[in-house]
């Protein structure tokens, strides 16, 4: 047999029929569903009078418009926000999907709930209406965004229609230095392939570096292929994997489980196995980073200075140029002296428990600056629960921070929480894009190590230098 | 879906890089639970003012380009999100094709699903488009998919690729989940096969 890739083995245990120019139907595992996406594809079913074809397979729970301040479940004041997800309880119900609605407790970020529940499982095929669904691919799953058409076309035939991409490594060796974290690994990658650099491939993320993160490390490098143009990126599943798995909810218990396990341990890119593309990345040369543009690429370390426009080539010279102008920044500045008016810290690239517990223990002891808004969203209900078993909850409250209930959030603010007008943001989640976080906000994308440092000084701050 | 064939139509030139699905349809339209009217509101924060009010220097709000069909644009057009909100703003517009260096892969694979034609070429070659774009509505572009040629207002002609199955889609304006709903017994052998091999899936 021909070596292959961990992608190439798990396109070939998916691929429920090939035409002879390669375009493949592609049987889907497990599919995730939000408001935001799906009320176009369920009126589609509903008007061709077709159910849903495996809805034990499709799970549903709304996040992006829903409130995260208390009373959420007596109803949401934005008219629009309500119909939509009142518009996901009425489909989940009428076509029997799983559904966590926002009273239940495991309710949260769709990509931090699936994981979660042990509905996403090594060597799955993974889809949602949400580009950050490549965030499933820190199991050795194949999980990417689709369209709405593409969400009708899972509901209602459990499969997607695709070409295969192509296979790119992304290997980062040896060992991390203090103070640098999954999302520093993340934003460096983009920085050094530009945010088209994984545009038609999927990537999979290997070295000593990304051995040694746990799933929530693994899951904020996968959640931000997309942000470096590939569809997904994928682990390979190792012992880390099957130890976060193990006993969930939906895994497989018992005969299942050691069945599925010795599958999985086949789950891994072969020695000689062809790549297209590969990029490696020393561990030890990654350093605490920011972003000072308006997209992801636009990435340096945080000792360093705001470019100018001339420091670039082509079309980015005049992309660098109005992204100055929006962020309000003089080329020259250090980036420590960018002073900021709000910090977030939650999102399905940092929401989950360990990002909470980074952050709180820079925060442990010590006051947010003076006039500076922040805000801690928990991914889910359940991260909610343990951070505050934890206490990491009383800590962000001591330190000035909110601690709200979970969901999407500032990170693209389609429920109440949004930035002003030119307010800077020390963000945790993804994307910087011209008005992502509210008209003419201003967002800075880093760690939550880092945010939370931001949170005590009050400008973009060196981890490091916290103590 | 709408066919596509022929396109006879205005081009507009927008050649900033990685403009993203967030600048083509912000977040506060996405609340919408229907597939339509989506395209008073595209580009909607680069096009008016905080007030409602067109700025007069974006591309679509000039005179010549009011009715464009075509849009080229810079590097990685369409990156971001997953939305279909973007092709969909982008349709009700009234532009069926896109033409770019490079296209982010989910925008792409959604502006086939909404008979917008989305063409990839080389730099060189879109910078000969970008030039003609410029002319304004005194030049008409011509984008033909059956003999996947785009001729300039000049008489330039341009050859591109597609996707053979994308393409016939397109030119035949066929509904994919139709398509795929004629192999359902492959489907169902593949489930069968599925139980016995990976029953916990």
């Amino acid at each position: 047999m021909s070596p292959k890739t961990l992608y190439d083995k798990i396109w070939d245990a998916h691929v429920v029929d090939e035409s002879s120019d390669g375009t493949c139907l592609l049987y889907i595992d497990r599919h995730l569903v939000h408001e935001v996406t799906s009320p176009q594809a369920f009126e589609g079913l509903r008007m061709a009078g077709r159910p849903v074809r495996a809805p034990d397979k499709t799970i549903a729970v709304p996040d992006h418009n829903v409130p995260t301040t208390e009373g959420r479940e007596k109803g949401i004041d934005n008219e629009e926000s309500r119909i939509q997800v009142e518009a996901l309880d009425r489909n989940a119900r009428e076509f029997g999907v799983v559904y966590y609605p926002v009273d239940d407790v495991r309710q949260g970020i769709v990509h931090i709930v699936g994981p979660e529940q042990g509905w996403t499982l090594p060597g799955m095929t993974v889809v949602c209406g949400d580009s950050h669904t490549a965030t499933h691919g820190a199991f050795g799953a194949l999980a990417h965004g689709i369209g709405t058409s593409e969400v009708e076309h899972v509901l209602a035939t459990q499969t997607l229609i695709q070409k295969k991409s192509k296979n790119m490594k992304v290997e980062i060796t040896g060992k991390l230095s203090p103070g640098v974290t999954a999302k520093d690994i993340t934003l460096s990658v983009i920085g050094e392939t530009g945010t088209a650099g994984g545009t038609g491939y999927v990537i999979e993320y290997c070295g000593e570096a990304i051995r040694a993160l746990s799933m929530e490390g693994r899951m904020t490098v996968c959640n931000m292929a997309i942000e470096g143009g590939a569809r997904a990126g994928l682990i390979a599943p190792d012992e880390t994997t099957f130890k976060y798995v193990f006993n969930r909810r939906h895994a497989p218990k018992g005969e299942d489980w050691e069945q599925a396990l010795a599958w999985w341990k086949t789950l891994f890119s072969d020695d000689d196995a062809h790549w297209d593309k590969v990029v490696t990345i020393k561990g030890e040369d990654i350093a605490p980073v920011v972003t000072w543009g308006t997209s992801p690429e636009d990435v340096l370390p945080i000792t360093d200075h705001v470019p100018a426009p001339e420091d670039f080539d082509g079309g980015k010279v005049e992309a660098a140029a109005r992204s100055l102008d929006y962020m309000g920044l003089k080329p020259g500045t250090p980036l420590r002296e960018i002073e900021i008016d709000a910090v977030f810290i939650g999102s399905c690239t940092n929401g989950r428990i360990e990002d909470l517990r980074a952050a709180a223990d820079i925060l442990r002891g010590k006051k947010i600056k003076d006039g500076l808004r922040a805000m801690v969203v928990p991914g889910s209900g359940l991260v909610r629960a343990q951070a505050e078993e934890e206490g990491l909850a009383d800590v962000f409250r001591e330190a000035g921070f909110e601690w709200r209930l979970a969901g999407c959030s500032m990170c693209l603010g389609m429920n109440p929480d949004q930035l002003s007008e030119y307010e800077r943001c020390a963000s945790t989640s993804n994307r910087n894009f011209e008005g992502r976080q509210g008209y003419k906000s201003r967002t800075h994308l880093m760690s939550p190590a880092m945010a939370a440092a931001a949170a005590v000084t009050g400008r973009l701050t060196d981890v490091r230098e916290i103590n | 879906m709408d066919k596509f064939e022929k396109l006879i139509g205005i081009a507009a030139p927008m050649p900033l890089v990685n403009i993203d699905t967030d600048m083509i349809i912000p977040k506060q339209f996405l609340k919408t639970i229907k597939r339509s009217g989506l395209g008073v509101n595209l580009f909607d924060e680069m096009r008016y003012d905080r007030e409602g009010n067109e700025m007069p220097d974006f591309v679509l709000n000039k005179a010549q380009y009011r009715d464009a069909e075509i849009l080229v644009a810079g590097d990685n057009f369409g990156c971001g999100s997953s939305r279909e909100h973007a092709p969909w703003a982008i349709k009700d517009f009234g532009i069926r094709c896109v033409i770019s260096t490079s296209f982010a892969d989910i925008f792409f694979n959604n502006c086939f699903k909404n008979g917008i034609l989305p063409i990839v070429l080389p730099q060189d070659k879109v910078s000969i488009l970008m030039e003609d774009a410029e002319k304004g509505s005194n030049a008409r572009m011509t984008v033909d998919l059956e003999n996947q040629e785009i001729t300039t207002s000049d008489g330039v002609v341009i050859e591109f690729e597609v996707d053979a199955f994308k393409k016939h889609c397109l030119l035949e304006g066929l509904d994919d989940i139709g398509l795929t709903l004629e192999k359902a017994s492959k489907i169902d052998e593949f489930e069968v096969r599925l139980a016995q091999t990976r029953p916990w899936a």
